[in-house]
């Protein structure tokens, strides 16, 4: 097998410069679209957050914001047959998939209404009905479920490939190694999307990993990889659709990092004191909605278009919050279904003592 | 004597050992600048550095392997996995090296390491909130302690540090706001000792853990009912001293034993099995079993609250035993 060429894709920096498409630029009403949509997921995360600090959200709450053009231009370049599986922070590849954002929020409450009945919350976020597989909250447990679909897809002969989110600490994992090992060798059509937004917790990647660009680790595996600047929904969808095209031709698993950084805490309950503020200014700067709107504004849009899309978010969020807290709990009754699939087995299902 | 609570009882302790001994280092995800997931390493990196603080990648199954392996090189590491869910990803490690070496190599060398980690839960949902303790305490060769006081959580990690063995040492999330009092000085509680906390003639609860928080809350609200229940606390689980739990039922005639886990396969049915084996002329009752309920634990506050076990469930239990 040769090895792998690794490419670079204007590696991204606070600085960065985007890198020039080689591919026509989504129209006008596609971006209108990402715009609206990450809006939706930011405006969406800061309720959840307003909630959380409530008590009507519990646990953990790991926001998206700041990352959320590695979801969009991600997600859009894959194909409704594609298989998602992600990691806990998964409400941005969630509502971008378009999985019912008020059943959304109603799972954040614990509602009997919500996606997964109450019984998951913020980490476990899933719909079959979108080949939405879950997100998932043992770092780096996941990327074996992409592998195990694309293996399912590849013994079908489907057309489909697997796209697994996660982060970059989760490449210092053990089963990180194991899934990209096994789906070069049996060239799988799996997708590894790293968000490295350069901090596992409180660690930064230059403490956690020898290795600082990431994706040169597929290296290890001769599988296919490249850098993008995930604050920038275009460059990741090309990246994408990169992939996809490259996977579906039979050729194997592909790898990408998208350079990307938090906004927040690790978790709503993290108050952030180990990270650079001037840094996440830098960062901030280079926004990933703001960079889609003034290409809207570049292709014609006005201030009042912009405020009109934002006003219909605001107007869905009213909805959404409003379906989550109008919601019942999940009845006591309940709490056994759904341990085992076999109803005979199921019905064994008994408080012990 | 000093009122501490059990996280500045755990982070007294660790101290206390690295100043008293050169080769005892802690490694662990976050454990640094961070000051730990539970803040129970907090401010020991800006004293000890970070050549003795050690973060580590994401990365539990060479957390676990490379503290052994630095033991087996004589150093004394305690290697922090965040939380009791991770540590399933030690297992390999800790059940098929770690308990093994000192007998598979005929006695030739020991591996003295700790493995600390966090129970608990909180709406942290199936993956983030289970009991596994009885996982561990599966093996010989392994120790596993879980203490439920601030005294017992200074004293036995200070003995886990000194101990021959792997230890793993298991805290649980809801317990490390606990206050009580710690003695000062080098203060020591050995292993494989189990503690009457309460002394009672009318049952025995069998427990540990953040269970013994909750059936001493039972044992006032049975108190005020006229029962006197006795408690002892298992503290070790392996290896472990069965006989104060033998001697206490011998007294007593009725024993319950409550757990944080699932009863099913669980510590609570090894005790379960030992009393009504060793001391079945004794009992007036069968012995019951407190525990979760046998479901992955929901998210759902409602749900979560009620698959767990609490004090009033102590309660009901005692009062049906003896009725
Ligand atoms: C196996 C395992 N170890 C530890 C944790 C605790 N933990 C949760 S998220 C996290 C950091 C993960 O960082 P990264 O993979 O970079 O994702 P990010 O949160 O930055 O998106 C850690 C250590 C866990 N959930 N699973
Ligand atoms: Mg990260």
């Amino acid at each position: 097998m040769s090895t792998a060429a690794v490419k670079k894709a204007g590696k991204a920096s606070p600085n960065g410069e985007a890198q020039v498409s080689e591919r026509p630029m989504p129209d006008r009403e596609t971006l209108q679209q990402w715009y609206r949509e990450m809006v939706l997921i930011r405006r969406f995360e800061e309720e959840a957050r307003v909630a959380y600090q409530q008590g009507k959200i519990g646990g953990f709450l790991h926001l998206y914001i700041g990352e959320e053009a590695i979801a969009v231009g991600a997600i859009h370049a894959l194909r409704p047959q594609d298989h998602i599986v992600t990691h806990y922070r998964d409400h941005g590849h969630a509502l971008v998939r378009g999985l019912d954002p008020q059943r959304l929020m109603a799972e954040l409450y614990g509602k009997a209404t919500g996606v997964a009945k109450g019984r998951g919350g913020s980490m476990h976020f899933a719909d079959t009905s979108k080949n939405f597989w879950g997100g998932y909250a043992i770092v780096a447990g996941h990327l074996t479920i992409a592998v195990g679909l694309a293996l399912a897809a590849q013994r079908t002969k489907e057309d489909r490939v697997a796209m697994v989110f996660f982060g970059d600490g989760s490449t210092d994992n053990g089963q990180f190694y194991e899934c990209l090992n096994l789906a070069a060798l049996w060239k799988l059509p799996v997708i590894f999307m790293c968000e490295n937004n350069q901090y596992g917790m409180g660690v930064a990647i230059e403490k956690a990993s020898a290795v600082l660009d990431v994706h040169h680790k597929a290296r290890m595996a001769n599988i296919e990889s490249v850098q993008v600047d995930g604050m920038n929904a275009l460059a990741v969808h090309e990246a994408v659709q990169q992939a996809v095209e490259y996977t579906r031709s039979g050729k194997g698993p592909y790898f990408i990092e998208a350079l990307c950084y938090r906004y927040q805490g690790h978790s709503v309950a993290d108050p952030d004191k180990y990270r650079d503020p001037e840094k996440l200014e830098e960062w901030k700067k280079r926004d990933a909605i703001e960079r889609v709107r003034s290409l809207l504004v570049e292709q014609g849009l006005t201030d009042e278009d912009i405020a009109l899309i934002n006003a219909d978010v605001e107007r869905q969020i009213k909805e959404i919050v409003a379906f989550a807290e109008a919601s019942p709990a999940p009845d006591i009754s309940t709490l056994y279904d759904h341990t085992y699939a076999e109803p005979e087995h199921q019905a064994m299902v008994a408080p012990a003592t | 004597m000093a009122v501490i609570t059990i996280r500045e009882a755990l982070k007294q302790a660790l101290r206390e050992e690295m100043i008293r001994d050169e080769r005892v280092f802690l490694m662990g995800e976050d454990i640094g600048p961070y000051g730990g997931a539970f803040a129970v390493t907090k401010g020991l990196y800006e004293e000890f550095g970070e050549e003795r603080v050690r973060d580590t990648p994401i990365a539990e199954g060479v957390i676990a392997g490379a503290a052994m392996g630095a033991a087996v090189g004589g150093q004394r590491p305690v290697a922090e996995i965040m939380t009791i869910n991770f540590a399933l990803l030690t297992l390999d490690q800790m059940a098929n090296h770690a308990a093994k070496m000192h007998h598979m190599f005929g006695g030739q060398w020991s591996v003295p390491m700790v493995l600390r980690m966090a129970a608990g839960w909180g709406q942290l949902s199936a993956t983030h909130s289970q009991t596994l303790e009885v996982l561990f305490a599966h093996f010989p060769g392994l120790k596993v302690v879980f203490p439920g006081t601030p005294a017992d959580s200074k004293g036995m990690l200070k003995a886990a540090i000194r101990d021959l063995d792997p230890v793993i040492f298991i805290e649980h999330t809801s317990l490390y706001g606990v206050k009580g009092e710690v003695p000062e000085g080098d203060f020591v509680v050995p292993l494989g000792k189990s503690d009457i906390k309460r002394a009672g003639q009318h049952c025995t609860i069998v427990t540990y853990g953040r269970m013994l928080q909750q059936a001493l809350e039972a044992a006032k609200t049975l108190a005020n009912d006229g029962i006197e229940a006795e408690i002892v606390d298992l503290r070790t689980l392996r290896p472990l001293d069965i006989a104060p739990v033998i001697e206490s039922v011998q007294k007593t005639n009725h024993a319950i034993v409550v757990t944080e886990e699932w009863p099913t396969y669980g510590v609570n049915a090894e005790i379960a099995a030992r009393i009504s084996r060793d001391a079945f002329d004794y009992l007036d009752a069968p012995v019951e079993r407190v525990g979760s309920k046998e479901v992955p634990l929901p998210y759902a506050k409602n749900l979560e609250q009620y698959a767990l076990p609490w004090a009033k469930d102590v309660v009901t239990a005692v009062k049906a035993t003896l009725a």
